[in-house]
């Protein structure tokens, strides 16, 4: 073999890059979310599965419909209503930001932009103190 | 012909991936044996092929050069184009991997009345190939949010500065679109120009609609068929792997497993393909070679070992044979001593 001096570095430091992960995690896979789940309620407005999926779409959708359709009517799931609004309806069962949406964002690196001007229930607590 | 192969032989696989997942039991075969194989494959691959090519001599200095090279104090040197120390075959190196100068100097030929032929500059490939590229990288960086846990704040910087248009919810990439636009726009290139259609190949077209269908199924993941797509499932699944204690938590959608089959399709593949230009770039000799043949000379490593041989010592080694066929020497024998 020529140029064994700059192939084997080389090719080490591609094996390297490559196998990154391996050394970054030392072979701990670290810790699984595990979301606080609201006591008492045990309904959301769709199946658990079909909300962890598609929440980010659904909330999309009700914010276009409140905020660009002026579409506040309410939503019926299963004899119960709820109103269209992260803090009007999820964030009633699910009271905890930190402990409920930030265990998976933060797990897959999501940084989801709703509380660019929404008040975490923490936050809005916070305020009402002051006032 | 040879494009629609690449198709069928791609829709082939996703069918496999596809209908394979669904089976009972299989989700651990598409979702952790493929992917461990599919790895494997590549590195050895990789390190074999180039293995193979430092094993190969290089016999003359074939620098190309499109410069002055080195001359006279008084003769302007071209430093980057025909570079005569290290330092300039680096910054030369550096900018081919980071730029693509070499594509950036691309022509086309034309024939005109006369008959006359012209060339004249095109910086399409260069500038479909820079898109591509530089996308596909930060597509691969991005794809590090779930292998590693806790996630750097570099990945997620990327992560966000991709997605800073906020279009859509999960919002659009701009590196999605320049993947799959680029791919797709490399792919046209070879139907539309016919003098790189007349050259091209399946192992040509093969790899451009294998990773414009990897783009695609990301994006469809992502942005429309999300059932099934927990992707905090997926990223247990992703930082198993590479901890070595990979699990499938619920069901995954198939689109996940098309997905990944590809993406192993594709690291199976490179390393026997054109894609190992990878690694190619480095050991390219033409780029790699200082150019300094007027100062230093270049020793072909495959020569035998000659050792010069003199018409003295020649004589000496033959002396009596020569002097006994009749044939002139120089020096006569030493006088015998009865």
């Amino acid at each position: 073999m020529y140029n064994k001096g700059t192939i084997i570095p080389g090719l080490v430091i591609f094996i390297v890059f490559v196998t990154f992960p391996l050394w970054y995690n030392g072979l701990n896979a670290g810790p699984v979310p595990k979301p606080d789940l609201p006591v008492g309620e045990k309904e959301c407005v769709a199946p658990a599965g079909e909300m962890r999926d598609n929440h980010m779409k659904l909330l999309n959708e009700w914010r276009d419909a409140v905020l660009r359709d002026n579409d506040r009517a309410n939503v019926k799931v299963g004899g119960k209503e709820y109103r269209k609004g992260l803090q009007m309806a999820c964030m009633q069962c699910h009271t905890d930001k930190e402990k409920f949406c930030d265990s998976c964002h933060t797990y897959a690196a999501v940084s989801p932009t709703c509380w660019d001007c929404h008040l975490t229930p923490a936050e809005a607590a916070s305020k009402k103190e002051t006032h | 012909m040879k494009y629609a192969f690449s198709f069928l032989a791609v829709i082939v696989l996703i069918l496999i991936a596809g209908v394979g997942s669904q089976i009972a039991g299989m989700p651990y075969f598409f979702g952790v044996f493929v992917p461990y194989v599919a790895i494997a494959i590549f590195l050895g691959g990789f390190v074999y092929r180039v293995v193979q090519w430092a094993k190969s001599p290089v016999p003359f200095s074939i620098q190309t050069t499109c410069g002055q090279g080195k001359s006279l104090e008084f003769i302007k040197h071209n430093r980057l184009e025909a570079p005569d120390t290290t330092a300039e075959v680096v910054a030369r190196m550096l900018l081919e991997i980071f730029t693509f100068r070499s594509l950036f100097r691309n022509t086309k030929s034309e024939i005109h009345d006369g008959p006359k032929i012209t060339y004249e500059s095109s910086k399409w490939l260069w500038l479909f190939g820079i898109v591509f590229h530089y996308s596909f990288l930060i597509v691969v960086i991005r794809h590090m949010r779930l292998f590693l846990n806790p996630v750097p704040e570099v990945v997620a910087f990327l992560d966000w500065a991709d997605s800073m248009f906020e279009i859509g919810v999960p919002s659009m990439y701009m590196t999605t679109a320049g993947l799959i636009g680029g791919a797709a726009l490399l792919f046209s290139r070879r139907l539309v120009n016919r003098h790189v259609r007349y050259i091209s190949l399946v192992n040509d077209y093969f790899p451009l609609v294998l990773i414009f269908a990897i783009g695609v199924t990301g994006a469809l993941m992502r942005h429309f068929l999300r059932d099934g797509i927990d992707i905090v499932a997926i990223k247990q699944l992703a930082v198993g792997l590479v901890t070595f204690s990979p699990v499938i938590n619920g069901e995954i959608g198939a689109i996940f497993y098309i997905h990944v089959f590809l993406v192993a399709t594709l690291l199976v593949y490179f390393p026997f393909s054109k894609l190992m230009h990878l690694g190619g770039v480095f050991l390219s000799p033409t780029r790699n070679m200082k150019n300094n043949s007027r100062a230093v000379r270049h020793i072909n490593p495959w020569n035998p070992d000659i050792k010069p041989h003199s018409y003295a010592g020649y004589e000496d080694e033959f002396r009596e044979f020569m002097v006994d066929a009749g044939i002139p020497v120089e020096k006569e024998l030493p006088a015998q001593k009865d």
